[in-house]
């Protein structure tokens, strides 16, 4: 359908729209008139993101002359592949409408070369750093160079057929799924990633992950050419704070010491054979940084790899202090560096401290000041290029010490350094950790707030909304929480206090590993699968809870129960076989034989999977997904999160959990037609302070009489829910207010509205 | 249908056992040839069908080739054929040559040729079938003692019902169980030290589909290296070891024993199976491409999170095996369903078939190109937002009606539906109005004669769904029980006879549109005589039942 939103035309693919589209898309192109940026949080389940989609493109569509381009930002890669699909029905759908004039979209997805490599022999490698290290093996500036005088010297043909194409080398418009742009290459010869990498520029939208802006090592290289008239999208984004500080953040423990060390006796044997060789290089590379970093845009775009972490703006100004200038002298810096750490990771007591006192007790120590701290990491990036070094996977021990060295001097507060001899939680395991916690969330996406016109930040969970321009620091222009207009109240959420026996059911630290619990857990689980069809998903607090609750559940023989009744999936730590019990999971509820999957909030499916119709009738939420409270990182973040912007500890640690919670729950909507029942099984969500801190559109549907509920009548309700939910409906929400809107109905509210101006 | 002649590829035989020759067999109206593919083999065969006396033909789906034995006075000729529907082709094609080329002049039989020969198991399936049901029974006693029809043409309707009992095994595999019969807890008779753990075939079944490489060591070690109970006792060894959760003390007694170790290590056939299909996922699904992305999770960025002492372990790691594996393994092996229908208690055999069937999969995956198509397809249609746009197709799915009344039932929603879109249909007439205009359509139709269609696919479906609804509004008019209906209200000895009749009337039917066309006398006065004056005693029940 064809629609206007005050000047502009929009191209919506569907026949129909929800209002909540309507007035989201209304919001956000005030937004973009407005140049600024704003926060929204729409239900999940009534299509934000073809929302989105559809708004901005028909944007660009209608400023022809003002084009902005789309940086859309999914946590996740297959997140971006689901995006770049409803891109392409839309897409598909404005060729239609518009014919030629909208043939120059060209949307791709980005991501690593592990994803993106077709040369077989390099993408069989198994990790991503091992990829990246195998193709710079092929393609970097000397290795080719090389390959010119020595032809048994192996280079990647399909980046060479780039180099060779040159200019030729581009995408025709259209939309390329990860997948669209593997096959593309490899028909044309051609690198998909250099490809891709080099096609951002020019792309209209550009779907990547979140670390491609916000972790400042990856932003400085694939983000650095995007221009200001960009709008950045930040879909389900109730965790980008975690996501801010995750990316400023590191640990540093024995092995990577150990590695460290070893890193750099490799790294001075070069040096040495360098020296005997060609001393020439060495010497080049001194003049160079006389000049300073800023030289580096000129290499040759193959070598670049992780860029320098903090700010590059910080940076890139100065020239290298004199004395890490020379690469033995720098060598030697970094020795004295580790040692040190050496020496801190021997400690028996927690230790705390600000990056400030830090940086003194290594100046004082080991003579290393703060600005040579600050320029460790892109020395060593220049060094590692200087002696040629290909395998940079090796190498990765001592480029987090260099990572943590520049972020220790460049930021003096945010930050603290935590030091603990063993985990808290197995007090006899000697496990030494040094960690950088970054705590302030606003550090890492600031420049992204100061590069780009509008940065949009939504998610089905951003309450209390009033509390993301806090802890990210910045000004949204619109700030907006949508309702969910519904047919028929097709989510039935519930809190499940008592088990079976009426006993209380918790996963309060004292109920936790009561048997009484778990067996009404299982209990409760046993009821579910005998009356609901097709999918349930169950999402527990943590691994460790997760491994022990089955493994209970297996000795006391209510597994097998549950076995008869449907398959069972469970999430594991190993992504490949989480991966594929998902898949499975998908299967046996299309081929009608029922399936549950075990999860864990936090966990990777929890983050990004959706278990939408069939996949997921019932989601069950054991407990509340509490952060551990007695790490000390945590305490740290919260203790800087009070005194900085006054949220106490209680408020933030309930507001975390609950997202989580909420976020957990909200997978099972996909759209107004689709239906499913989310438990919350455990009696503290009965408490006020609790509840409150769930999303809007869940509250509006948990009903007083659901609120103090035993399995039995859980049991109940579930029945009677599922049968009325078998009836047909009328779609449009006939009567009082319309749930679906036509173009028709569209044109009378416009029509409307002009009446009353 | 009527072909001048059938060009089939068959195999030679002089006798039923001989091994025969490949080549081509030639059919028309008056002779057969064969001629051998290998043109220096001279067993050419070239025959005129006035010769023949007859044909016989081995029984599909018992498992034997599809054979036709071709007879003359004296010996015959045997082909087999590739498969049952060319045999099937030419045996027809056989009969209707023996029948043109000795009948000609003598006048038709007023029998069917029976040429089935009946055998005895035959028989016994018939009878049991029977047995089992008393309509067929009725039926069966009203129709062919009564001498309406024949046994023969009795039975030729339900030649499925005969067929599909006796195939179903191969063409329908029971699934396999859910619940893991493996994971047993052991049997102790609480005196001794002693554990017992009993197996059965089902339980090894599931072992060797489920662990591959227990399966491969079972084809390795039995019965040279070790006999079939040792080999058990070092797999439940092995079991007992992992359900103690001492990472140390399996990596020991792995150290010890090569064999047992083969059980406590992690499954590699398992690894390279999951490696290949984790290619083939869907990409909406694939996390494992998130790691490509994702830099705070690699080793020292980002904060620690919990479970980072594996990196301590590295030389148990082999050992590591969870519960949760299993599970995952187990379910996703029941999703695969049989792969094999050897029903054996043979261990042995058990385990080569799986393990052929596996390389058979592999096999069939790698030349599978379009599965990525489909999947793609599949995702494009899930980004979907199904309620923003009217369906992309009806919703479709395939009608298997076992008994009318449920379909009607199950159509009431539909009917309703259709109703509450379209304005409220008249849905009763009374007798003379139905009268009045079908006579209208008749001198309708005597004026403009048939149109194509007859009737417009819109009218059809209103009456259809109009019927539809009135059959099954009866049930939810008179209440909730779902087995009540109209005829419920009737006396059940009324209610009785109606069904009777009405399973009758359907029979006779399938036997009167099945004679159709018209070629034979014998047909002729078949339809004629017998089904004709039956079927029109029945017609007044017909319409009193349908009103």
């Amino acid at each position: 359908m064809i629609f206007n939103i005050e000047d502009v035309t929009v191209y919506f693919p569907y026949d129909h729209i929800y209002p909540e589209q309507h007035a989201y898309m209304t919001e956000l192109k005030r937004t973009l008139d407005a140049k600024g940026h704003c926060l929204l949080e729409m239900p999940t389940g009534t299509g934000k993101t073809i929302a989105l989609l559809s708004l901005i493109t028909s944007y660009t569509l209608s400023k022809p002359s003002n084009p902005v381009k789309l940086l859309y930002c999914t946590r996740t890669v297959h997140e971006m592949e689901k995006t770049l699909h409803e891109l392409k029905l839309l897409v598909k759908y404005q060729v239609e409408c518009v014919g030629g004039n909208n043939a120059g979209l060209l949307a791709l997805g980005l991501s690593s070369r592990k994803n993106l490599c077709v040369n077989e022999e390099v993408v069989s490698k198994e990790n991503r750093d091992s990829v990246d290290a195998g193709c710079r093996k092929l393609t970097a500036s000397w290795v080719r160079e090389m390959a010119l005088s020595d032809k048994s010297v192996k280079v990647c043909e399909f980046y060479e057929g780039l180099e060779r194409s040159g200019s030729e080398a581009v995408l025709p418009p259209g939309v390329y799924t990860l997948q669209d742009l593997r096959v593309f290459g490899k028909a044309k010869g051609w690198c998909p990633y250099f490809l891709a990498r080099h096609m951002v520029q020019f792309a209209n939208v550009v779907v990547y992950s979140y670390q491609y802006l916000l972790d400042p090592k990856v932003a400085g290289i694939i983000s650095k050419e995007m221009q200001r008239e960009s709008v950045v999208v930040f879909d389900e984004a109730h965790n980008i704070d975690n996501v801010c500080i995750e990316a400023l953040s590191v640990s540093v423990r024995k092995q990577t010491l150990e590695g460290a060390t070893r890193n750099l006796n490799k790294m001075s044997q070069e040096i040495d054979r360098f020296k005997a060789t060609d001393e020439r290089r060495l010497r080049a590379e001194y003049d160079r940084l006389v000049d300073g970093l800023a030289q580096r845009g000129n290499l040759p775009h193959g070598d670049t790899w992780l860029a320098n972490p903090a700010l590059p703006d910080d940076i890139l100004k100065e020239a290298v202090p004199g004395n890490i200038r020379k690469a033995q002298h720098f060598v030697s810096v970094l020795r004295r560096l580790v040692q040190y750490l050496k020496g801190r990771l021997e400690t028996e007591n927690f230790e705390k401290e600000g990056p400030v006192t830090f940086v003194n007790a290594v100046n004082s120590h080991v003579g290393i000041d703060q600005k040579m701290l600050k320029f460790c990491y892109d020395r060593l990036h220049s060094l590692m290029l200087t002696l040629e070094i290909t395998d940079t996977d090796e190498f990765l021990h001592i480029q987090t010490i260099c990572n943590f060295a520049t972020l220790v001097g460049t930021y003096a507060r945010g930050f603290s350094i935590i030091i603990e001899p063993y985990d808290e939680r197995m007090p006899n395991t000697p496990d030494p950790v040094l960690q950088l916690s970054c705590h302030d969330a606003s550090l890492a996406i600031k420049p992204v707030f100061d590069r780009f016109q509008s940065v949009v930040i939504t998610s089905g969970t951003l309450s209390p909304i009033d509390l993301y321009p806090r802890l990210l620091n910045f000004n949204p222009v619109v700030s907006r929480s949508f309702t969910m207009s519904l047919t028929r109240d097709c989510i039935c959420p519930m809190v499940l206090t008592r088990g079976s026996d009426q006993l209380p059911v918790s996963t309060k630290f004292d109920l936790r590993s009561d048997p009484g619990v778990e067996r009404n857990y299982g209990r409760l689980l046993l009821e579910m699968v005998s009356v609901v069809p097709d999918g349930i998903v169950c999402f527990f607090v943590s691994y460790s809870y997760m491994d022990a609750i089955v493994n209970s559940w297996n000795e006391t023989g209510i597994l097998k129960e549950i076995m008869q009744r449907k398959l069972v999936f469970i999430e594991t730590q190993d992504v490949v076989e989480t991966t594929l019990a998902l898949d499975n999971y998908r299967k046996a509820c299309d081929c009608g034989r029922g399936a549950v999957f075990f999860s864990v909030a936090r966990g990777k499916v929890a983050e990004g999977i959706d278990f939408d119709r069939h996949y997921g009738r019932l989601v069950i939420m054991f407990g509340v997904p509490f952060q551990y409270t007695l790490s000390r990182i945590l305490l740290a973040r919260l203790e800087y999160l009070r005194e900085t912007f006054q949220i106490k500890e209680g408020d933030f640690l309930t507001f975390d959990a609950l997202r989580q919670a909420a976020q957990c729950v909200g997978r099972v909507i996909r759209s107004k037609a689709d239906y499913g029942m989310m438990i919350f099984a455990d009696k503290r969500y009965t408490r006020h302070d609790k509840r409150s801190k769930l999303p809007g559109w869940i509250l509006s549907h948990l009903r007083e009489a659901h609120l103090n509920l035993s399995t039995d009548m859980a049991v109940h309700i579930a029945r009677e829910f599922l049968r009325k939910m078998a009836q047909p409906y009328d779609k449009t929400g006939g009567g009082g207010k319309k749930t679906l809107l036509s173009q028709d109905d569209l044109k009378k509210m416009n029509s409307l509205d002009q009446m009353m101006f | 249908m009527d072909a001048s002649q059938v060009v089939k590829r068959v195999k030679y035989k002089s006798s039923v056992k001989a091994p025969g020759i490949d080549g081509i067999l030639k059919m028309t109206r008056e002779r057969f040839t064969f001629r051998p593919n290998d043109p220096s083999k001279s067993q050419s065969l070239n025959v005129d069908f006035r010769l023949i006396k007859g044909h016989k033909s081995s029984k599909e789906g018992s498992g034997k080739p599809a054979l036709l034995n071709i007879t003359k006075d004296q010996g015959g000729y045997f082909f087999e054929f590739e498969n049952f529907p060319d045999r099937e082709l030419c045996r027809d094609f056989v009969a209707k040559a023996i029948i043109a080329n000795t009948s000609s002049g003598a006048s038709e039989k007023a029998t069917p040729i029976n040429n089935e020969q009946l055998s005895s198991a035959e028989m016994q399936r018939r009878i049991k079938l029977l047995q089992e049901d008393s309509e067929l029974q009725k039926l069966h006693q009203q129709f062919v003692m009564g001498g309406v029809l024949s046994e023969t043409e009795f039975w030729a309707t339900r030649k499925k019902l005969v067929d599909v009992n006796a195939s179903r095994r191969v063409k329908q595999r029971v699934g396999l169980k859910s619940d893991m019969t493996f994971n047993v807890k052991p049997s102790s008779d609480g005196q001794s030290n002693r554990v017992t753990f009993n197996l059965t075939p089902e339980m090894i079944h599931q072992i060797f589909a489920e662990k591959p490489a227990v399966r491969q060591a079972y084809l390795n070690f039995v019965p040279n290296k070790m006999t079939e109970r040792d080999f058990w006792t070092k797999y439940w060894r092995a079991q007992y070891l992992h359900s103690a959760r001492n990472i140390v003390a399996t990596a020991a007694e792995a150290a010890e024993d090569e064999e047992l170790a083969v059980f406590l290590k992690q499954d590699p056939i398992l690894a390279s199976e999951t490696r290949q299909k984790i290619r083939k996922v869907d990409p909406t699904l694939d996390m494992e491409a998130d790691e490509g992305d994702d830099y705070t999770h690699i080793p020292g960025h980002g904060l620690a999170v919990e479970n980072t002492k594996d990196e301590l372990e590295a030389q148990y790691e082999p050992f590591k095996r969870s519960f949760m594996q299993d599970i995952n393994r187990h379910a996703a092996v029941v999703l695969e369903g049989r792969t094999i229908d050897v029903e054996t208690a043979d261990t042995r055999t058990v385990a080569e078939a799986l393990a052929s069937s596996k390389r058979v999969e592999l096999a069939k995956e790698a030349s599978n190109g379009n599965v990525n198509q489909e999947r793609l397809d599949r995702i494009s249609r899930m980004s979907e937002i199904e309620d923003l746009q009217a369906p992309r197709e009806p919703p479709v799915a395939p009608l298997c009606i076992k008994d009318p009344r449920d379909y009607f039932d199950s159509q009431q929603v539909n009917a309703t539906n259709q109703e509450a879109g379209t304005k409220q249909m008249k849905s009763r007439l009374s007798t003379s109005e139905a009268y009045g205009s079908l006579r209208v359509f008749i001198s309708e139709i005597r004026t403009v004669g048939l149109s194509d269609p007859i009737v417009r696919p819109e009218v059809a479906v209103m009456v259809f769904n109009g019927l539809t609804q009135n059959i099954s509004s009866s049930k939810y008019q008179l209440g909730k029980n779902p087995h009540e209906s109209i005829l419920d209200t009737l006396p059940r000895v009324t209610k009785e006879e109606l069904l009777l009749h009405w399973t009758s009337i359907q029979e006779l039917l399938k036997h009167f549109w099945s004679s159709y066309p018209i070629t034979t006398t014998y047909l002729y006065t078949k339809v004629i005589s017998a089904l004709l004056s039956y079927y029109v005693e029945f017609v007044p029940f017909v319409v009193i039942f349908s009103m």
